[in-house]
C-alpha cells in the first residue's frame, strides 16, 4: 500500500470522510459517508463531483501530430475539427485493445489525449515508440482532473464562475491557462471533465461543493454508473485479447478506416471483420436479486459454456442486478436466456440491450 | 436474559434460552456499504464454527459471514430477501441474518464481549 500514488486533493477527500482503496496504483476514494447507493442516485438526480486525477492526460503537439495519432489510433485525426473529442482505442498488431482513450483536437497541431490510469505508462511507451517517425512531442501532464456529472452540472459550474454552456457532448475548450474542459464523462449523464493545475484545484473543488446540489462521489458509484450506462472498463471489459469488433465499439472507427486505414492493428482488424468476431460484448440482466459478477461463466440450455461475465454488480437507478459480458455471436440477441453459476446457485440471465439507463448527453 | 458475543470477523451472536441469533456488526455493515442481496441458509443446515454461512453482497462485492459456533440453522431472516438494506439500517436488530441451535455453548467462551470487541475496532 505504501507504493500507492496519492491524489493532490487527498486531504480534501479525507475531510469529506472518504473511505479509500487501491485502484490502478492510486489511493482512491471508494465511497463517502453517504454511501454508494446515495452517491449513485445523487449523480443521476443533481450533480456528482469525481476526482479522476488518476487518469493521465497527454499533450500531443507538432506538425506531425495528426498523422501520428492516425497511425497510433484508428482515428482520422486530420479530419477532427478543433474543439471536438473522439472516443478511440490504442491497438496492438493483433488489433487487441491496449487502452481506450479520448482524443481532443485543441488546434491545428495540438491534441489532448486522456488515458486510463492503469495503462498510462504502457500507453506512453507505445506512443513514444510510434512517434519515432513523426514530428511530434508527447508530454504527460501533471493535472488535477475532476468530473462533474449530472443534470445540474452546467449550472453548478456557472455558480463557480465557469461558463461551459456553449459546449455540447464530446466538445472541449481551454477556459483558462493550462485548463482543459470537455463535455464528456463516464456516467451516461450530461457533465464535464475538467483538468486544471494542482494549485488551482482545491479552491475550484471547494467552490463546486459549496453548491448544495453537488457532492463528492467515489469510485464505487463511478463503477455502478458506468455499468448502467453500458460503458466499458479497460482491464475488465476490454483488454489486449479483445478487439474492437468483439467489444462492440466499432462505431468508434470510421468505416473508411476499417477498410483502408493505416493504423497499428488495421490488418488484423480487417481479418477479424472478414471472419466475424468469435465473441461479442452484450448487456446481461440477472433474473431476481442476486448479482452476477466478473468471472462468472455463462452457459446455454445444454449446459455448454458460451460466454463469461466481465463486469457485474447492482444498478441503483434500475433497481436490479446488471452485468456485461462476452458471448458467442449466436447468443447475442436481446432476450436470449443464459445461466451463470454463482457459488453453486444457477442464476438465469437475459441478454439485455445496452445501456441499462438511457444516456442523457447534451447533444448539439 | 440474553447475552451477546462478538467475533474478530465482525459477527455478533445473541444467545437466549438455548437458541442463538447471528448477524454482522455495525462496523461490518459500514465497511461493506449498501447491501443489495443476502444469500440466506436453509433451515436445517448444519454449521461448523468458521463455515461461510451467509453471503452478503454490496453494490461492489460479495463477502462471507461465518458461523460463530457449531449448530443447526433453525430460521433465516426472510425479510432480507426483499429488503437487504435492513442489515445496514439495523444490523443488530431487524437486520439479523439467521437463528441457530448451539451444539457446544463452550465455544462462545472464546468470543469477545461488546467492550472487548469495540476495543478492537477503535
Amino acid at each position: 500500500m505504501s507504493d500507492l500514488k496519492h491524489l493532490p486533493l487527498e486531504s480534501l477527500h479525507e475531510e469529506a470522510g472518504a473511505r479509500f482503496g487501491a485502484f490502478a496504483g492510486w489511493r482512491m476514494p471508494l465511497t463517502y459517508p453517504a454511501g454508494v447507493m446515495k452517491e449513485h442516485l445523487q449523480t443521476r438526480e443533481e450533480a456528482g463531483l469525481f476526482d479522476i486525477s488518476h487518469m493521465q492526460l497527454f499533450a500531443v503537439e507538432g506538425l506531425g501530430a495528426a498523422a501520428f495519432l492516425s497511425r497510433a489510433c484508428p482515428l482520422d485525426a486530420a479530419a477532427l475539427e478543433p474543439g471536438k473529442s473522439k472516443y478511440t482505442v490504442l491497438l496492438n498488431e493483433k488489433a487487441g485493445i491496449i487502452d481506450d482513450l479520448i482524443v481532443t483536437r485543441l488546434g491545428p497541431d495540438r491534441f489532448m489525449v486522456v488515458a486510463n490510469a492503469g495503462n498510462a505508462a504502457k500507453d506512453e511507451a507505445h506512443f513514444r515508440a510510434i512517434a519515432q517517425g513523426f514530428d511530434v512531442e508527447i508530454e504527460a501532464l501533471d493535472r488535477v482532473f475532476l468530473a462533474l456529472q449530472g443534470p445540474d452540472a452546467e449550472s453548478v459550474l456557472l455558480g463557480t464562475g465557469l461558463y461551459l454552456g456553449d459546449l455540447t457532448f464530446m466538445t472541449a475548450t481551454e477556459p483558462r491557462e493550462n485548463w482543459f474542459a470537455a463535455r464528456s464523462g463516464y456516467t451516461g449523464e450530461d457533465g464535464f471533465e475538467i483538468a486544471l493545475p494542482p494549485e488551482d484545484a482545491r479552491s475550484f473543488a471547494e467552490r463546486i461543493l459549496a453548491d448544495e446540489r453537488a457532492m463528492w462521489i467515489g469510485l464505487a458509484a463511478r463503477d455502478s454508473l458506468r455499468l448502467e450506462a453500458g460503458l466499458c472498463l479497460h482491464g475488465q471489459d476490454l483488454d489486449e485479447n479483445t478487439d474492437p469488433a468483439s467489444a462492440a465499439i466499432l462505431w468508434a472507427i470510421p468505416k473508411a478506416l476499417r477498410e483502408n486505414g493505416g493504423f497499428v492493428g488495421a490488418e488484423a482488424l480487417r481479418g477479424i471483420l472478414a471472419e466475424g468476431p468469435r465473441h461479442v460484448r452484450v448487456g446481461l440482466k440477472p433474473d431476481g436479486r442476486q448479482p452476477v459478477r466478473a468471472g462468472a461463466v455463462l452457459t446455454n440450455e445444454q449446459g455448454e459454456a458460451v460466454g463469461r461475465v466481465t463486469s457485474g454488480g447492482f444498478g441503483p437507478s434500475v433497481g436490479h442486478p446488471i452485468a456485461m459480458g462476452y458471448v458467442t455471436p449466436g447468443y447475442r440477441e436481446p432476450g436470449t436466456t443464459l445461466t451463470a453459476e454463482v457459488r453453486g446457485n444457477r442464476v438465469p440471465l437475459t441478454v439485455h440491450p445496452l445501456p441499462f439507463t438511457p444516456h442523457r448527453y447534451r447533444k448539439g | 436474559m440474553s447475552r451477546t458475543y462478538f467475533t474478530p470477523d465482525h459477527e455478533w451472536i445473541r444467545v437466549e434460552g438455548g437458541t442463538a441469533t447471528v448477524g454482522i456488526t455495525d462496523y461490518a455493515q459500514e465497511q461493506l456499504g449498501d447491501l443489495v442481496f443476502v444469500e440466506l441458509p436453509e433451515a436445517g443446515k448444519a454449521l461448523k464454527k468458521g463455515d461461510a454461512a451467509v453471503v452478503v453482497e454490496s453494490v461492489k462485492a460479495a463477502s462471507d459471514v461465518y458461523a460463530p459456533a457449531d449448530g443447526e440453522v433453525t430460521e433465516a431472516n426472510q425479510a432480507l430477501s426483499s429488503d437487504p438494506a435492513l442489515v445496514n439500517s439495523a444490523p443488530m436488530g431487524d437486520g439479523w441474518l439467521w437463528k441457530m441451535t448451539l451444539s457446544d455453548e463452550s465455544q462462545l467462551e472464546g468470543l469477545m464481549d461488546e467492550a472487548a470487541y469495540k476495543a478492537t475496532i477503535a
